[in-house]
């Protein structure tokens, strides 16, 4: 009797043991010799697969001609090939520097932005929260909440819009994709001109004293409320932080890129060169405000169009123009427009998209002078 | 108990008044749970980042969808 009951507490005991790992499983908390691991074998295999991509899709184009009997040369077999290297390319990239965005993005809180900011001149505060709009984490909806918060409790007006613009235009996959297609320079370009539009628009909002354009009930809202109580992160929390940002976002636009490089890899293999070159090109005045027209109502997640966009600039579109058309679908979109609505009167609208579209021009005429 | 929880309606939002449904459903706490989506009752209660949870008149967390024991220790269960 007795040896059967100790034989049941040790069966117990073990019960319990294995119950606090799954418990720890579940929650995340890994042993730390398996986390250690995962940090060194995660990177390497990334590495591995991201530096031998081009002899896997060559190799995987090839077999796949050889089966299903097209040119791998050919217009088919170029878009194919295209489509094979370029995708997971782009999406390992994603990976990559969603997880790393999403690591510095723990340090900030809309809030700890906010307190920074409301202590703010104009100047200063116009280059600090076009900076900090890259880095602040908020869901896209929660753009005029945010921009309540931000007024009620003092940060100025044209110092709130360097940052409701800056946030969306300068976002980590837009430039993740920028890199993967068209190289660091063309990245770095938008990312700085991006910046600066942010930081000029601001700044001309602010000098024209637009305040009383706000809605009446906005005035008469009370100072911002409390800071929510603000709990520190320690690093594995930062790094499932991380691990969110990418399930998150990586999660929701791979469809678009796929989609967005299937059509591009087709207007590679299909489109004539210089096709573009006649309404897309330099030579043609009107093209940079045209781009600024079409993009507008589009409200196209950045990844679908920006692989079609390299694709057009291939076949000799400008730079320029591809650059204002994509800063107009990102930047300046309609349903926002709709949303800023109830708290701006139609007037600030206006000057908000008319000095934001002003911005876009000169950068495309800039570069298709430039470049 | 009155539980509000605040979101215009992104995906974050939906996740939010889900976990909280839940967490109610799973305490048997008797609460009522009503998602407001209108940015000017937000304002008014004082959030400024959703997705925001509100108990009782008070701001319990911001800017993140809760954790499900999170909810029920507000709960008090």
């Amino acid at each position: 009797m007795k040896a059967q009951a100790s034989q049941n507490t040790v069966e117990d005991g073990r019960n319990q043991n294995a119950h606090d790992d799954r418990e720890s499983v579940r929650k995340g908390a890994w042993p730390p010799a398996a986390r250690l691991s995962a940090g060194l074998l995660l990177p390497a295999a990334w590495w591995l697969l991201y530096t031998n991509l081009l002899p896997l899709s060559l190799f995987l184009t090839g077999a796949l001609s050889g089966v299903a009997g097209f040119d791998p040369e050919g217009h088919f077999g170029k878009s194919l090939g295209f489509f094979i290297f370029e995708t997971p390319k782009i999406l390992l990239l994603l990976v990559l520097v969603v997880f790393g965005v999403g690591i510095v993005r723990s340090f900030f809180t809309p809030e700890r932005t906010r307190a920074v900011l409301a202590g703010k001149s104009e100047s200063a505060g116009n280059v600090l929260a076009a900076l900090l709009g890259t880095v602040t984490p908020f869901c896209s909806c929660s753009a005029v909440p945010l921009f309540l918060g931000f007024v009620t409790t003092g940060v100025p007006l044209g110092v709130t819009f360097s940052f409701l613009i800056s946030a969306p235009m300068v976002n980590e996959v837009a430039v993740v994709l920028l890199f993967g297609l068209f190289g660091w320079k063309v990245a770095a370009i938008y990312a700085g001109t991006g910046l600066c539009i942010a930081i000029a628009a601001g700044w001309v909002i602010g000098r024209l004293k637009m305040e009383k354009h706000l809605e009446d009930w906005v005035l008469e809202l009370p100072p911002g409320g409390p800071d929510s109580g603000e709990e520190r992160m320690g690093w594995a929390e930062r790094v499932r932080y991380g691990q969110d940002a990418v399930r998150d976002i990586v999660g929701k636009v791979w469809p678009y890129v796929a989609l967005g490089i299937a059509v591009g890899a087709g207007i590679h293999g299909y489109v004539p060169e210089n096709f573009m070159a006649s309404f897309m090109g330099k030579s043609a005045w009107w093209s940079v405000p045209l781009a600024v027209l079409i993009g507008v109502p589009m409200y196209s997640n950045a990844a679908g169009i920006i692989p079609i966009v390299q694709a057009l600039l291939g076949k000799g579109a400008a730079l320029g123009t591809v650059l204002a058309f994509m800063m107009a679908v990102i930047a300046l979109s309609l349903p926002e427009m709709i949303i800023l609505r109830k708290v701006l009167k139609p007037r600030l609208i206006g000057v908000f998209a008319g000095v934001v579209a002003t911005g876009i021009l000169i950068v495309g005429y800039t570069f298709n002078l430039l470049f | 108990m009155e539980i509000k929880v605040l979101g215009p309606g992104c995906p974050k939002c939906k996740q939010a008044e889900q976990v909280v449904r839940e967490a109610v459903a799973e305490s048997g706490a008797a609460a009522t749970v009503e998602k407001v989506t209108d940015v000017m009752a937000m304002a008014k209660l004082g959030v400024f980042s959703t997705p925001a949870v509100v108990v009782d008149g008070k701001v319990k967390c911001a800017g993140k969808v809760p954790k499900k024991e999170e909810v029920k220790g507000w709960l008090g269960k």
